[in-house]
């Protein structure tokens, strides 16, 4: 299950995280870092460790901005951001599982009032699907 | 595999001391494979490869000829892969007009820390070659058996 | 008919794995010719030798086959062995069986097949080889250095200490180079100049040793033994005889604002000058670029407060012809633009600045005298950050895939030389890995962590942001706290990746030298003749062939010196008998190969030849040069009357190994 759901990361975005060699410049640029549980590098050594469940699971990948700033600047072309776009898509990929509601969006405005807009609108228009 | 078929391509393949055939030991020494049905000449330099050669070995049956020298600019001999451009140029075209596909001969620049690209070439043409059939056109009859 | 042995090799397993051994020597045992065949663990052994001289005097052999690894590996072995019991060395061709067969093969059937016909064609070559003779050519006793760095100037003084005339060519009006720009030296500490400076005045003073300064190498001809060189000695307007290197003229100069390159631009110099006090040779330079003088002829002032009357204004660049045996490329390094490093704001800010830069700003003989001021403001910079791999280990496209080896090092002693100086300042280093191999190489870092109490940061800059009040904001990632970290830094040092000096590219294409994609100039083998150039009497000294710090730079040069001293103690060289060769009587005098010819090793002759009705005919004949000629091959296609051909690679002899390939 595991090993799936990593080669289905893998393949959506095309990124290979071995390429990485963990200098974590990605974080340091990261404008989103401090609402992070898991910053950009360790989302990087996650996907390679195959620990995509810890990661759909985690609200980490909705604070990422998709600014993109990571994967311009890291010098190996690892492109973090686009490991972190694919395990949102496969989030929204499970299926039979509807994971945010409508109802559900005041709760978590009050749990984090800090949630960046726009994660909850990107959110919101995929999960009512 | 595509090579079920008994047909196997004769391929003759030029190569030049100083890179080419340095980059096919390349490829030997990290084990990439290449179909055996390569076989390798070794010259000096891609320009010590008369045309004559090409056509004497389409003559006794070649289906496929490459030529590999240095990259431009790296030659050993500073100017020789030029001159070999050049005729090689003049010569697929007259190759052309007598009927043998343009497919049947290559030219290609593999350094000699190049054995992957070797061993990619070598593939690529086999299969090229492979997909056009036995070459037919200039083939000396008197050669065959 | 040629009395042929065929030699088979298993190479242990490596061939025998995969080729039926057994089945090529008895296939082949029955080609036209073979009168001998056999196959042997291994070939090149001390007793697969003996195997190969035993049979070659019981059979009587003319012609030697051996199907094993590449030629290119042991041709030569297998040549001298065949020599030592009087065949010709020349009458051996080797199949390669191994790199060409069966490492690249997993079909057994397929592989022997291959092999089988791999020695056939090579059995076909063999009938058709003729004995050949090697020739000589002399070595001309001088040798040519191509940079004046430390490691030119290294190899340049253990040449000339072995009794060898050597000339520095060195595009600078001083040697130097970069050594001479830098403040200390790890991991001892000591003064890069007090270690440079007297070598560099041994070289001015040895009388072995000719300085070309402010010169450039223009174009290269000839092979190892015998190169000839044109050297561009390009104008200074400064007669370097008379000069006296009082430096009157460089404080007199009214054009005060020339950006001063010794100096990285961090302070200005005049439209003359000298580079820094110690030059050599200690010769004043007119920039043409910003002499008034020369660019609109109105001033003249340096060539009044001249006493030495050494100012000439009409001196034109001049080529020198100079012939050696041997050439050391040493043509160094550069750190890299960082201008695609935007996060870092090289561009935007004077407070960000390379290593090397603070190496200027650090020096006593620096723009700011050795007391470590911001570049903006002057004023003492209280938190600096250094950023270790900028542009090194990138793939991205932006910098360098390599590691540039010395930044680790020189980043802990600059770092170490601040907090020394100024214990009030705080130092934070952003690394990836410190990789500090190397004789108390480590201990060196462990005191700058220890001693010092340099905060070494695992993790990278991501942005550098110069805030209004003159502050730098420096957002970076510290991996182990797992937190991204903001500074407020006063000054940020790159450690910029280092690349070959772009000088080297059109250089390596004179010298027909190969380099590798960085633009590193590549070793003969790399681990076994790590100082020569694949290209015979071509040597490599310093970064530009690798990156490497000062200890590791100077034993490269020496060694380079032994292979240089090597070569010109030799009295003649054996040269390669496989060259060009004309036949005469079919010669019609063309040029077609003398224009085709990279060496000119071809000329045309006036010859005599008696002609069937007994009269004498005067023709014009292409003659070939041995000495000279490289074996191309360039000159036997482009003949129309096919007289020309190549020794060892006839067209008798290529043919063979087509109509043996496609047989069947």
């Amino acid at each position: 299950m595991n090993n799936n759901l990593k080669e289905q990361v893998l393949r959506m975005s095309g990124v290979n995280p071995l390429k990485c060699m963990r200098c974590g410049k990605c974080s340091a640029t990261c404008p989103s870092y401090d609402e992070m549980e898991y910053h950009p590098h360790q989302i990087v050594y996650m996907v390679e460790k195959g620990e995509i469940e810890k990661l759909m699971a985690s609200p980490s990948i909705y604070k990422c901005l998709s600014c993109f700033a990571c994967v311009e600047r890291c010098p190996r072309d690892v492109e973090p951001a686009k490991l972190v776009e694919a395990i949102r898509l496969a989030v929204i990929r499970q299926q039979g599982q509807n994971h945010l509601k409508a109802k559900d969006i005041p709760d978590l405005i009050e749990a984090d009032p800090d949630l960046p807009q726009q994660a909850l609108v990107t959110a919101f228009r995929k999960y009512t699907k | 595999m595509p090579e079920v078929n008994a047909y196997k391509p004769k391929i003759v393949a030029f190569c030049c001391n100083w890179c080419s055939y340095a980059g096919a030991d390349l490829a030997g020494t990290n084990r990439l494979n290449y179909p055996a049905d390569v076989k390798i000449i070794r010259v000096p330099c891609s320009c010590r490869v008369n045309p004559m050669f090409i056509l004497r070995a389409f003559q006794r049956g070649a289906d496929g000829v490459i030529l590999c020298g240095c990259h431009p600019g790296d030659c050993h001999y500073t100017t020789g892969n030029y001159y070999a451009r050049r005729r090689m140029t003049l010569l697929f075209s007259m190759l052309d007009y007598l009927g043998i596909e343009k497919e049947r001969t290559r030219v290609e620049w593999v350094s000699a820390a190049e054995g992957a690209k070797f061993a990619a070439t070598m593939n690529d043409f086999v299969s090229t070659v492979a997909a056009l059939g036995e070459n037919k056109r200039l083939e000396d009859l008197r050669c065959k058996e | 008919m040629q009395k042929i042995g065929v030699f088979v090799c298993w190479c242990g397993s490596n061939i025998a794995a995969t080729v039926d051994v057994q089945a090529v020597s008895d296939t082949l045992a029955k080609e036209p010719g073979v009168v001998y065949a056999t196959n042997y663990q291994y070939m090149c052994s001390e007793s697969g030798q003996n195997l190969i001289k035993d049979a070659i005097k019981q059979y009587g052999l003319t012609g030697v086959v051996i199907c094993s690894c590449s030629p290119r590996m042991h041709e030569a072995t297998f040549r001298k062995a065949v020599a030592s019991v009087g065949l010709n060395p020349y009458m051996l061709e080797v199949a390669n069986i191994r790199e060409q067969c069966s490492w690249i093969h997993k079909d057994k059937a397929l592989a022997t097949e291959k092999a089988i016909t791999l020695g056939r064609a090579a059995i076909a070559k063999v009938q058709l080889n003729a004995p050949l003779q090697a020739g000589e050519s002399p070595v001309v006793k001088r040798a040519l250095v191509i940079g004046g760095g430390i490691a030119g100037i290294q190899t340049a003084l253990d040449i000339a200490e072995a009794g060898f005339e050597v000339d520095i060519v060195e595009k600078q009006p001083t040697i130097g180079g970069k050594m001479a720009q830098i403040d200390k030296t790890f991991p001892t500490l000591d003064c890069a100049a007090c270690i440079l400076t007297p070598k560099m005045v041994e070289c001015s003073q040895n009388d072995k040793v000719h300085i070309y300064s402010y010169s450039e190498v223009t174009s290269v001809k000839g092979f190892v033994g015998n190169f000839t060189v044109s050297i561009k000695k390009k104008a200074r307007y400064v007669a370097e005889n008379k000069c006296t290197g009082c430096g009157e003229c460089t404080t007199k100069c009214p054009m005060k604002n020339v950006p001063n390159e010794f100096n990285l631009g961090l302070d200005n110099r005049r439209a003359i000058y000298i580079p820094f006090a110690q030059a050599v040779p200690k010769v004043a330079t007119i920039d043409p670029n910003y002499c008034n003088m020369l660019k609109n002829g109105k001033c003249g002032l340096c060539a009044k407060v001249c006493t030495a009357g050494a100012i000439d204004y009409k001196q034109q660049d001049q080529v020198i012809e100079e012939r050696y045996g041997a050439i050391v490329v040493a043509t160094g390094y550069n750190p890299i633009k960082l201008d695609k490093f935007e996060e870092f704001d090289y561009s935007l800010s004077k407070d960000v600045v390379t290593s090397l830069e603070l190496e200027r700003l650090m020096n006593a003989a620096g723009p700011t005298g050795g007391t470590l001021l911001r570049p903006s403001d002057g004023t003492h910079p209280h938190t600096i950050v250094f950023v270790q791999c900028v542009g090194s280990r990138d793939t991205s496209g932006c910098g360098k895939p390599y590691c540039s080896k010395i930044c680790c090092m020189y980043t802990a002693k600059h770092a170490m030389l601040i907090r020394e100086k100024y214990p009030d300042t705080e130092v934070y280093v952003f690394y990836i890995d410190v990789r500090t191999p190397g004789k108390n190489f480590d201990e060196f870092y462990r005191r700058a962590v220890e001693q010092y109490g340099v905060h070494y940061i695992k993790g990278m800059v991501g942005k550098v942001a110069p805030r209004a009040d003159g502050k730098i904001m420096v957002q970076a990632s510290d991996l182990l706290a797992n937190e991204q970290l903001h500074i407020e830094a006063d000054m940020v040092v790159l450690a910029a990746a280092i690349e070959p000096d772009k000088s080297a590219r059109p250089l390596a294409t004179m010298l027909t030298a190969s380099m590798d994609t960085n633009d590193f100039f590549t070793e003969a083998h790399p681990k076994l003749r790590p100082v020569e150039s694949p290209t015979a009497g071509i040597f490599l000294s310093g970064v530009c062939q690798g990156p490497k710090d000062i200890p590791e730079t100077v034993s490269q040069a020496s060694a380079a010196a032994a292979k240089v001293i090597g070569l010109l103690v030799t009295a003649k060289l054996t040269t390669n008998p496989c060259v060009a060769h004309c036949n005469e009587l079919m010669c019609n005098g063309c040029s077609s190969c003398e224009r085709v010819c990279p060496y000119g090793a071809i000329t045309y002759v006036e010859k005599e030849f008696r002609m069937p009705d007994r009269t004498t005919q005067l023709r014009r004949v292409a003659s070939v040069n041995p000495a000279v000629c490289q074996g191309c091959g360039a000159c036997t296609v482009a003949c129309p009357s096919g007289a020309m051909d190549l020794n060892g690679f006839s067209n008798s002899q290529i043919m063979a190994e087509v109509d043996a390939i496609c047989q069947k």
